[in-house]
C-alpha cells in the first residue's frame, strides 16, 4: 500500500463484492477487495446460481432483478461463457387450482411490470418438462430466468477487476474501521491498516458485524438453506422448475423450516434440488428433516427421481433483512461507509445490478435505479414496512 | 478355489458370459476378457474396474435395467442382463393418479 | 425405530470392527455391527463364501474372531447387519446416535434396516488404496492394487495376464505374489522407495518380529516366480488405446525426481497401483470429531490412548486412526470395544487394556518406520502433464486445476474443487482428494496441511442415498429419548 491507499476497499470477496469491485474498477476507481477467507468462501459458493425474475412480486426487488438481468446479458454479456450463463428459462408449476389461479394473477401483474411471463395450461406442461408428474393444474414459463455457475462468476469478476488494476487479498481479516470523527477513512486488518476513500461492506450474512465496527445497526441475518445434488443423469430436467408456493416462502418471515421444490439440471448432468429456509443462526450441522422434505418435494414434481441417488448435500447461509429487500448505498450514519448485501437467496442474480448501482453511486453518477428502497438506515425509522 | 462348483450364464450386451457362484459382476466380465463396459460422460472414454472395492464408482453398469450399479459389488446371478449405457429414466404415466401437491 | 438403542454400534466388520464388536459384546454390551460386505472380514480377510483361508494372512485370528462373533450373534448380544452402508449419523443433543443405513447396492438384501440407534459408536471404517495419477491411469486395465487383490480373494479372478505392480509400500508384495501364484506373469514390482531402509530401523522392524518374517516370505516368493523388484523406480506413464498395453518405468531419486536416461518400457495388460492407503473418514468428520495428519500424510482421526475420539461416545480403531495393518487394527478394535464397555459402566480390565496399549504402541512404531521408508515421493507431481486426468469421475485435468489456481486464485482445495470440479463426481473426491491437495500445495510451494485434506474429506452424505430413501425418512426424525420401559 503506497500513498493514500485505494479509492475503495470492498470487504467480502463474494459475488456482491466481486461485482462491485469490477464495476467500480471499470468506472475508474482504484479498488482493493479483502476477505478473511478464500474467494466465494461464504454464501456465494453455496447456492445454485439463480438469476430469477419469476419469483418476485412487482416492486423494488423486481426492478433490481430486471436491471440485473439486463446487466448480466449486456454489460457482462461478452464474458457470459466464463460463468456458464444459461438462459434456460424457469417453469413454475401449480399443484392446485387455487395456486394456479394465484399464479395467473401474479403473471398478470409481473407482465405489467415488464416481465416476460407465459401462462402454461396443465395440458401443455409435458411439452416443457416431459418428466413432470401428472396431475398438475397449470404453470407459467419465464424465458428470462437464467443461471450462472456462481463460483466461476465470482472468480472471473475478481480476475477482470484485477486485470483492470484492482487488488484482491484473501486471508485478510478486517478487525476495525479507521475513523476521522464520524467519517470512515479506511480499514484496520490483521495485516495492517488500509486507508481508503470509501469502504464497502459486502460481507454477506456477516454484514451486521462489519456495520457494528462502525457502531451502526444493520439487521442482516443468516437464513440456512440446503441443496441436494444427485448423480449425473441423462437429460431429465430442462428448465429451472419450481412450485408456485416458492414465491410465498421466499418472502416469509417464519423461523421454522420451510421447503418448496426447486429442481434443475446443471451442465455436469447433476440435478440440484432446493430449497429450504430455516432461521437457525450459523448452525452448519446436517439437517435430515430438511433433506427429507427437499427429496420428497422433488420426487412429487418428478417421480422418476425417486430411484436417483443424492451424492452430496450442502448448505449456505443466505443474508436477509427483515423486509426482504437488500441494502445498497451509502450509510449516512457513518459517512464513507457503504453497504451492499442482504439479497437473501437471490444475491447471485441481483449482484450484477447491485454492482453497477454501487459503482454509479460511488462515482457520483445517477444510479440506474433509485436507491431509496434499499437505504441502509431504513430500519432505524420505527417498524419496517412488511 | 471354487472351480468345481457349477457355473451359470449371464449376458453383457446380449453376449453370454459364464460365471461361478460367488463371483462379482466385474469378476465375470473380467474372466470373459471384458475390461471396459461404459463410456465417460465427457470424453466418451472407456472405463471398467478400478478400485474394486466399491469406492471409486468407475465400474458402474446397468444390471437388469437398473442403472449405475457397482459391478465390483453386485454378485453375478443366473440370467442377469448387463448393459453399458444407462437406460433413460421412465416417463411418468399419462394417468391422473400421481399428484404433485 | 422403537427398538431400544444398542449400547454400541460398530461400523465396519474388518479386523478392527470385528475385534471391537466381539470385545464389547463379550463385555456385556448390546452391539450392532454394521458392514457393507456380505460376510465379516473387511478388505483384509475378504473371502469367497466357504473359503478356507488359503492365501490369507493370520486367518486363525479371523477364524477365532468369527466364531466368537457367531456365539454373540446367536444370542441377542450382537446384531450383525451385513450389506448395509451408513450414509449419515445424526443425533439430537444427548440422545443416542442414529445411524442411517442404505443397502450396499440395489437389492443387496431383502431385510433393509433403515436406521439403528446406539448410545455410542465405534468407527472401524478402514481405508482404500491411495492413488497418485499419472498420464494414462484412466485406461481400462489400470487398477488399484487392492482391487486386484479383492478380485483374486473374493472372486478367484485374475485381473490380467501380464502385470506390473507399482507404487510404494509393503502391500505391493502380497499383490504381486498373489497374482504370480494365480498364474499371471508379473513383469515387475516397481517400488519408489528403497525398502531395505526400513529393515535398518531397529526400533521399527524389530518391534514386530512377525513382520520381518512375513517380508522374507514375500521376497522368497518373488524370487521363486522370477519377479524383478525394481526399487527407486516408478511407473510414470501408462500407454494404450482402448486399454493398457505398456508402461514407462523410470528411475527416480529419493524425492521422486526422474533420473534421466534410465527409462524402460514394459509390455503389460494390467497395472496395479498402490501408494499406501487413504483412511475412510467421512463419518469421523461428519460427527465433528478431531482429525490430524498421520505418519503417512493421510488425514486420520485423533484418538486418545484408549481409542476415544474427541467427541464423547465416539471411538475409532484401525486404519481410520492411522494405517498400520491388520494386527494393529485388531488390537485397536479390541481396545475400543473394551473402552466403550468401561465408559458404559462395565468393570475395567486393567491388565488386558495395558497389554493391548503396549501392543498398539509397538505396532505404531513399526507403522511409523514403514511410512517413513515408503513416503509418497515429494516430487511426484513432476510426472504429470497438463492433460493428465486428475479427477477420474469428472475428467478434470491437471491443467484445469492449475489454471484455477494460477488465473482465478484458487489456492485452497475447496475453492479449486468448486471452480474446476475435481472431487465433485460419483466418488466425491475419495480417489483424487489426496492428489488434488498435493497438486495445489506443490503449485503454491508449500506442504499439504491437515486443513487441505479436511476440506476435501467433508462428505455430509457418507454414501449415495436415493431420493426415495430420503423422502421416506421418518418425521419427526426421532422421538425424544425417554428412559426405556423395558430395560429390566
Amino acid at each position: 500500500m503506497s500513498g493514500r491507499g485505494p479509492d475503495v476497499v470492498v470487504i467480502g470477496a463474494g459475488i456482491i463484492g466481486a461485482a462491485g469491485a469490477w464495476f467500480a474498477t471499470r468506472a475508474g476507481l482504484r479498488v482493493t477487495v479483502l476477505d478473511r477467507g478464500p474467494l466465494a468462501g461464504g454464501t456465494s459458493g453455496r447456492g445454485e446460481g439463480n438469476l430469477l425474475v419469476s419469483d418476485k412480486e412487482p416492486g423494488p426487488e423486481l426492478d433490481l432483478a430486471l436491471l440485473s438481468r439486463r446487466v448480466w446479458r449486456e454489460d457482462l454479456g461478452e464474458h457470459a461463457g466464463l460463468w456458464e450463463f444459461d438462459e434456460k428459462g424457469g417453469l413454475v408449476v401449480a399443484a392446485t387450482d387455487a395456486s394456479a389461479a394465484g399464479l395467473a394473477e401474479l403473471t398478470r401483474r409481473q407482465r405489467a411490470a415488464g416481465v416476460d411471463a407465459v401462462d402454461v395450461g396443465a395440458d401443455e406442461l409435458p411439452a416443457y418438462e416431459p418428466q413432470l408428474a401428472p396431475g398438475l393444474r397449470g404453470g407459467a414459463f419465464y424465458p428470462g430466468d437464467a443461471q450462472v455457475q456462481p463460483m466461476l462468476a465470482v472468480a472471473h469478476l475478481l480476475r477482470l477487476a484485477r486485470d483492470g488494476g484492482a487488488e484482491v487479498r484473501t486471508g485478510v481479516e478486517v478487525t476495525g474501521l479507521l475513523r476521522d470523527g464520524d467519517r470512515v477513512t479506511g480499514v484496520r486488518t490483521d495485516r495492517g491498516d488500509i486507508p481508503a476513500g470509501n469502504v464497502v461492506n459486502a460481507a454477506g450474512p456477516w454484514a451486521g458485524s462489519v456495520a457494528e465496527l462502525a457502531g451502526v445497526r444493520l439487521p442482516v441475518l443468516p437464513r440456512r438453506g440446503f441443496v441436494l445434488v444427485t448423480e449425473p443423469l441423462p437429460p431429465t430436467v430442462r428448465h429451472k422448475v419450481y412450485a408456485a408456493e416458492y414465491v410465498g416462502d421466499v418472502a416469509s418471515a417464519d423461523a421454522a423450516l420451510q421447503t418448496s421444490p426447486v429442481v434443475e439440471s446443471t451442465e455436469s448432468g447433476t440435478v440440484l434440488i432446493g430449497s429450504s429456509r430455516e432461521r437457525v443462526g450459523f448452525d452448519g450441522s446436517l439437517s435430515l428433516p430438511a433433506l427429507k422434505r427437499l427429496a420428497a418435494n422433488a420426487v412429487a414434481l418428478f417421480p422418476a427421481l425417486a430411484g436417483v441417488r443424492a451424492l452430496r448435500a450442502y448448505h449456505g447461509f443466505r443474508p436477509y433483512c427483515p423486509d426482504h429487500l437488500p441494502v445498497i448505498g451509502p450509510d449516512p450514519r457513518a459517512p464513507g461507509l457503504w453497504h451492499a448485501g442482504g439479497h437473501e437467496g437471490a444475491g447471485i442474480g441481483l449482484a450484477a445490478g447491485t454492482g453497477l448501482l454501487l459503482a454509479q453511486a460511488l462515482t457520483g453518477a445517477t444510479p440506474a435505479l433509485g436507491l431509496a428502497p434499499f437505504a441502509p438506515e431504513r430500519f432505524d425509522e420505527g417498524d419496517p414496512a412488511p | 478355489m471354487t472351480a468345481e462348483l457349477p457355473t451359470f450364464t449371464l449376458t453383457f450386451e446380449g453376449r453370454p458370459l459364464t460365471a461361478r457362484p460367488g463371483q462379482s459382476v466385474a469378476a465375470a466380465l473380467t474372466d470373459a476378457g471384458i475390461r471396459a463396459w461404459r463410456a465417460t460422460r465427457g470424453e466418451g472414454a472407456p472405463r471398467g474396474l478400478f478400485c474394486g472395492i466399491g469406492v471409486c464408482y468407475d465400474c458402474l453398469i446397468t444390471v437388469d435395467g437398473r442403472p449405475a450399479q457397482r459391478a465390483c459389488l453386485v454378485p453375478a446371478a443366473e440370467g442377469m442382463a448387463l448393459t453399458g449405457a444407462p437406460p433413460p429414466l421412465p416417463r411418468p404415466s399419462g394417468a391422473d393418479e400421481g399428484n404433485a401437491s | 425405530m422403537n427398538e431400544r438403542p444398542f449400547d454400541l454400534a460398530v461400523v465396519g466388520a474388518g479386523p478392527a470392527g470385528l475385534a471391537a464388536a466381539v470385545a464389547a459384546g463379550e463385555s456385556g454390551l448390546r452391539v450392532a455391527l454394521v458392514d457393507a460386505g456380505p460376510r465379516p472380514g473387511g478388505q483384509f480377510w475378504r473371502h469367497a463364501e466357504g473359503a478356507d483361508g488359503a492365501g490369507h494372512h493370520d486367518w486363525e485370528t479371523f477364524a477365532s474372531l468369527r466364531s466368537r462373533l457367531r456365539r454373540l450373534t446367536a444370542g441377542t448380544r450382537v446384531r450383525h447387519l451385513p450389506l448395509h452402508q451408513v450414509w449419515a449419523v445424526d443425533r439430537a443433543g444427548d440422545a443416542p446416535f442414529t445411524l442411517r443405513l442404505t443397502p450396499a447396492f440395489d437389492g443387496a438384501t431383502d431385510e433393509v434396516t433403515p436406521a439403528v440407534r446406539a448410545r455410542a459408536i465405534a468407527l472401524c471404517t478402514g481405508g482404500y488404496d491411495r492413488q497418485l495419477p499419472v498420464p494414462g491411469w484412466t485406461l481400462p486395465g489400470v487398477m488399484a492394487a487392492g482391487g486386484v487383490q479383492a478380485l483374486l480373494k473374493g472372486s478367484g479372478t485374475v485381473a490380467g495376464r501380464r502385470a506390473v505392480v507399482a507404487g510404494t509400500g509393503p502391500f505391493l508384495l502380497p499383490v504381486a505374489t498373489g497374482l504370480a501364484a494365480a498364474g499371471a506373469e508379473v513383469a515387475a514390482v516397481v517400488e519408489a522407495a528403497r525398502p531395505a531402509d526400513w529393515l535398518r530401523r531397529p526400533l521399527g522392524a524389530a518391534a514386530v518380529p512377525g513382520k520381518a518374517v512375513e517380508g522374507a516370505g514375500y521376497a522368497a516368493a518373488l524370487l521363486r516366480h522370477r519377479v524383478p523388484y525394481l526399487t527407486r523406480s516408478a511407473v510414470t506413464r501408462v500407454h494404450g488405446g482402448d486399454e493398457v498395453t505398456a508402461v514407462t518405468v523410470e528411475r527416480v531419486d529419493g524425492s521422486g525426481r526422474v533420473v534421466p536416461g534410465r527409462t524402460r518400457r514394459l509390455a503389460v495388460d494390467l497395472v496395479a497401483f498402490g501408494w499406501g492407503f487413504t483412511p475412510s473418514l467421512e463419518l469421523v468428520v461428519a460427527l465433528g470429531a478431531g482429525t490430524e495428519r498421520g505418519a503417512d500424510g493421510s488425514l486420520v482421526a485423533t484418538v486418545d490412548r484408549a481409542r476415544r475420539a474427541t467427541v464423547p461416545g465416539v471411538y475409532v480403531a484401525g486404519e481410520a486412526t492411522g494405517v498400520g495393518g491388520a494386527a494393529k487394527a485388531v488390537a485397536e478394535g479390541e481396545l475400543a470395544g473394551l473402552t466403550a464397555a468401561v465408559d458404559a459402566g462395565r468393570p475395567a480390565p486393567t491388565k488386558r487394556g495395558r497389554r493391548l496399549a503396549a501392543r498398539i504402541a509397538r505396532a505404531e512404531r513399526f507403522a511409523e518406520a514403514m511410512h517413513a521408508a515408503h513416503p509418497v515421493p515429494e516430487r511426484w507431481t513432476e510426472w504429470l502433464t497438463e492433460a493428465t486426468v486428475l479427477c477420474r469421475c469428472e475428467e478434470v485435468t491437471v491443467g484445469a486445476v492449475e489454471r484455477a489456481r494460477e488465473d482465478l486464485g484458487a489456492g485452497d482445495p475447496r475453492t479449486a474443487k468448486l471452480l474446476a470440479r475435481p472431487g465433485m463426481g460419483w466418488c466425491q473426491g475419495r480417489v483424487c482428494g489426496f492428489a488434488t491437495a498435493a497438486l495445489l500445495a506443490a503449485g503454491a510451494g508449500r506442504a499439504v496441511t491437515a486443513e487441505d485434506l479436511r476440506a476435501l474429506g467433508k462428505r455430509p452424505l457418507a454414501a449415495p442415498v436415493t431420493l426415495g430413501e430420503l423422502a421416506a425418512l421418518p418425521e419427526p426424525p426421532d422421538p425424544p429419548d425417554f428412559p426405556d420401559p423395558d430395560t429390566a
